[in-house]
């Protein structure tokens, strides 16, 4: 077997352990899909309200679901991967992984491929719901930059959900309840709901930082002036690689401190 | 099988030793887990690592598997450096602990399947039925690992430590809660093992006629320290005793009468 053919399976187990995981438990599929489902439900009737008081709303069909359904696709792609780790931590199961011939990068490569996974499922669910009850398809209002933006913020989650990842091996299990909140410090400044210019000046700065802001002004700019920016594209993709990068500098440092401490043989409750 | 003072050496077995440990040292802060540790692993037989509890058995078993850089020192492992060359090394070794947990809501079949990727084992589900033919587990295959009770459980977690036919298999305390007739059955399948494929194996373990029966060399540590190396019948005969328990006894209470290493 070729070093590549071997590479692939490696990734295909750890794979396999957590899709067999997954469909074998039906609250966890249950999880997967009712946060979706609800904020899609919650924010289709108020978007119905609003847009009877408000031209912008009744102007710019979609935003606020549009804008629910994109950040659950950062917010479930971030767990996706925090819990990808956490999993393993529940079970004491690091020490059997990493005795094995498994590569760090490989492990990270499969729990991506799970989250992707999980985000389909979850907000894939969600959008599909959202046509009949609401009438609304996010694909129908933004097109084909649905998938960039999707994409660009899927990514995203992936670095945000390295480093949760790493800080809770390092930190232990008491870090935990990081990867369920950590993710929403950075809502307020991504622009989901609002444009970014309503921050002040020095918050803008911040926000310009991201990822999430630039896509979320695309995301306006095409709902709102039915364009789409591609300066704005260009900005999330340069973040997204200096974040991609960040991630996993910081996931290999922590991953090493792990090591160094003795303390995959030591995870768990 | 067993001779007066352990096992007879069933299958091939190579002079040059399957693991070298140099001057190993396993620092944490203050607290010095191993201290200058030197000891090999022969080819093709089966060492015991003794000690207390704190000895630093378990640590000198995760600087051998990689798992834990050690702060000084060197091993080699079939004459190549651990931890640098651990991707060519891992896939020639394999591991058992009982602190250390399969996925339970899994099955033991998609547990096996799931390590037979990760190794690379050919023919994967030829090699889990043989396994579970040989280990007894064909009832559970399909059953969540969690569901098994502890006998079950450590014969599954001995078909993940030989789904890829290990040269040097590391096992702490193997038997650890088993009762005496699981525990002698497993006893059996490990020296089967060994007979048929040769490897090296270490046995970390606080049962001493499980040590006589299965093991050809003893390392014996206190706080981190070797204290006393050798074959059963060479300790046996140094320390003046019936057994291994009274030797383990003497080194850990400290009337040891020769404590220096062989």
């Amino acid at each position: 077997m070729s070093q590549a053919t071997l590479a692939l399976r490696r990734i295909r187990g750890v794979f396999r352990r957590h899709w067999y995981l997954l469909t074998a438990s039906w609250p966890r599929m249950l999880d997967l899909v009712y946060w979706p489902t609800v904020q899609v439900i919650l924010w289709g009737f108020i978007t119905r309200f609003l847009a009877e008081e408000s031209s912008l709303v009744a102007n710019a069909a979609g935003i606020f679901l549009s804008a629910v359904l994109l950040w659950d696709v950062l917010f479930r792609s971030q767990l996706g991967v925090s819990l990808g780790f956490l999993e393993e931590m529940y079970s004491r199961h690091f020490g059997h992984l990493y005795t094995s011939p498994l590569r760090p990068y490989e492990h990270v490569l499969a729990v991506f491929l799970i989250a992707m996974i999980r985000v389909a499922l979850g907000v894939g669910g969600a959008a599909v719901l959202a046509i009949p009850i609401h009438g609304f398809w996010i694909g129908g209002v933004l097109g084909w930059s649905t998938v960039l933006f999707m994409a660009v913020l899927m990514a995203f989650g992936w670095s945000i959900g390295l480093m949760i990842a790493g800080l809770v091996m390092r930190l232990g299990m008491g870090a935990e309840s990081l990867a369920w909140a950590a993710i929403f410090l950075i809502q307020p400044v991504s622009g989901v709901f609002y444009p970014i210019d309503t921050l002040p000046g020095w918050v803008q700065a911040i926000a310009w930082c991201l990822p999430t802001a630039p896509v979320f002004e695309g995301m306006r700019a095409v709902l709102i002036e039915h364009r789409f920016d591609l300066g704005l594209l260009l900005h999330a993709l340069a973040m997204l690689c200096l974040w991609l990068v960040l991630g996993a500098l910081v996931y290999m440092a922590l991953f090493r401190s792990v090591r160094r401490r003795g303390q995959l043989l030591q995870t768990g409750e | 099988m067993s001779s007066e003072h352990g096992p007879a050496v069933r299958g091939p077995v190579s002079t040059a030793p399957a693991v070298r440990v140099e001057g190993l040292v396993k620092c944490y802060g203050e607290v010095v887990a191993v201290d200058r540790l030197s000891f090999a692993i022969p080819a093709g037989r089966t060492t015991a690592l003794l000690g207390a509890n704190g000895a630093g058995k378990t640590t000198t078993i995760a600087m051998l598997l990689g798992l834990l850089a050690p702060s000084a020192g060197t091993i080699e492992i079939f004459g190549l450096p651990m931890p640098k060359a651990r991707n060519r090394l891992l896939p020639r070794m394999n591991f058992s602990s009982p602190y250390v947990d399969l996925p339970l809501r899994l099955t033991v079949r998609q547990n096996l399947l799931v390590y037979a990727d990760l190794y690379g084992v050919p023919a994967p589900y030829e090699r889990i039925a043989e396994l579970a033919d040989w280990l007894d587990l064909v009832p559970f295959l399909d059953r969540p690992t969690g569901r098994l009770s502890a006998g079950q459980k450590t014969r599954v977690v001995l078909a993940k430590a030989l789904i890829n036919r290990p040269e040097l298999l590391l096992l702490d305390e193997p038997t650890a809660s088993l009762d005496p007739d699981t525990a002698d059955r497993l006893r059996t399948m490990l020296q089967d093992y060994q007979a048929e494929r040769g490897a090296a194996v270490l046995l970390a373990s606080h049962n001493m006629p499980e040590v006589e029966r299965l093991a050809q060399h003893v390392v014996m540590l206190k706080a981190g320290r070797l204290v006393a190396e050798g074959s059963p019948a060479e300790l046996l005969e140094r320390f003046g005793r019936v057994d291994l328990e009274e030797v383990f006894l003497d080194i850990a209470r400290g009337r040891a009468r020769d404590p220096a290493p062989a």
